[in-house]
């Protein structure tokens, strides 16, 4: 002697469930492909064929930067690390602005012959991090950090920091 | 036997309770007399947010000015997503206990919501391009996105899609349910996967990595957004019970005069 409300209420419970356990096989299932980008790590492993098309995305390693202009064309050439491995990667053309040592970075190409990275196009991957240029200046000042060599020290000990200019 | 008897009761005590809200009547009267201030009080502060995000709130010191959308996209997206969450529930009310005012209200959630979702989907793009030099990527955040703007369209089609509205209401009340799973994808698309987009900036539990100054306007921002959503249902809602009153008074006068 069930109300019809109690058992619609507990046949949309038991269906919610059920699409959310189908859900999360399935994401579970493709989550290979659902990603952006392979880490240079990632990419060792697979050895993916040279000329197959992926995204590579890393940390662009400090020192590793080097730009030749042909034909006034830039080529630049850098190493993609995601600190356990490192791929080196030529790109021609004009780079994002947010393109600098210690930056995320994702490229797209595929693998040439002599195992290096030949990129058709370059994205930055900025941070989530938010602070104004006076902070950044103040840690980098207080030897806290150098964008170069790796994230931010935790928030709580800038994201409210007194600096000159800065509170607005 | 008891039990049934104290259950059947219970029931019947929070069906009576939910009907007394459902009363499309009362909530005009509740509501319309609020509107104005709701209007005035959305209007006020989102334009606080917005000014102190674009005018006096310090760039970010690698993204420059460009940092400044996120004043607007990112209230947007909150929005788009607790609008769907709304849409969800009213459809949850409407199945179970077959609220007309839960109908109602998922009607008018859809294009609103759709809206912001299309607001912070374009300023998204306008932000990639300069930043991470795409207008649009593929990846996990902004094709979760993408999916919840076409459920919000497929949603809107379905509930009008019916000669017999309580049909519309049905289809499209199951639609917003089953696209809810969405929601969770939506959130942790920047944690389970590589994506371009990124990570979360804002945390509720532990501290969010950005500058007070920054973190403030974007506050404000989100609560003017949130509270002109609210606005812009409830306007519409008020509109939709005046607009089928209207419509039962002619007809009524249509039959009398025939």
């Amino acid at each position: 002697m069930r109300a019809p409300k109690k058992r619609r209420l507990i046949l949309l419970l038991v269906c919610g469930l059920c699409l959310s356990a189908a859900t999360g096989l399935t994401l579970a299932a493709f989550s290979s492909s659902l990603t952006y980008f392979l880490s240079p790590r990632e990419v060792l492993l697979k050895n993916p064929a040279p000329g197959v098309s992926f995204r590579l995305g890393g940390i662009v390693q400090v020192g590793s930067v080097n730009t030749v202009i042909t034909d006034r064309m830039p080529t630049t050439t850098f190493r993609l690390t995601d600190g356990q491995a490192s791929i080196p990667v030529t790109y021609t053309g004009l780079l994002p602005d947010l393109f600098r040592e210690g930056q995320g970075i994702v490229a797209i190409g595929a693998m040439t012959p002599t195992g290096g990275f030949a990129a058709q196009e370059v994205l930055a991957k900025h941070g989530s991090t938010y602070m104004p240029k006076d902070v950044e200046q103040a840690l980098q000042k207080a030897g806290k950090w150098n964008p170069k060599y790796g994230p931010p020290p935790p928030a709580d000990t800038w994201n409210t920091m007194q600096v000159k200019g800065s509170n607005s | 036997m008891n039990e049934n008897v104290l259950n059947a009761g219970r029931t019947g005590a929070a069906g009576a309770w939910l009907h007394r809200f459902a009363n499309p009547g009362r909530f005009l009267r509740l509501v319309r007399p609020a509107l104005p201030w709701l209007a005035v009080f959305s209007i006020l502060i989102t334009g606080t947010g917005l000014v102190w995000g674009y005018g006096f709130a310090p760039a970010d010191w690698q993204q420059g000015d460009a940092s400044r959308i996120m004043y607007v996209h990112v209230p947007a997206a909150w929005v788009a997503m607790a609008g769907y969450a709304a849409l969800a529930g009213c459809s949850f009310f409407s199945i179970v206990w077959r609220h007309p005012l839960a109908d109602l209200a998922a009607e008018e959630i859809g294009p609103v919501g759709a809206g912001f979702t299309f607001v912070c989907l374009v300023t998204g793009s306008l932000w990639g391009k300069p930043m991470w030099g795409a207008y649009w990527v593929w990846d996990a955040r902004l094709t979760s996105v993408l999916v919840l703007f076409f459920l919000y369209l497929g949603h809107i089609a379905l509930i009008r899609a019916f000669d017999n509205p309580a049909h519309g209401h049905r289809a499209a009340a199951i639609l917003a349910l089953v696209g809810a799973i969405n929601l969770p994808i939506i959130v942790y698309s920047v944690q389970w996967w590589n994506t371009l987009h990124q990570g979360n900036t804002i945390s509720f539990t532990g501290n969010s990595k950005i500058y007070i100054t920054m973190l403030y306007p974007l506050l404000i921002a989100s609560v003017g957004f949130y509270l002109c959503f609210v606005t812009l249902v409830c306007a519409r809602m008020c509109a939709a019970i005046m607009e089928r009153r209207t419509r039962g008074l002619l007809l009524a006068a249509a039959d009398r005069g025939a």
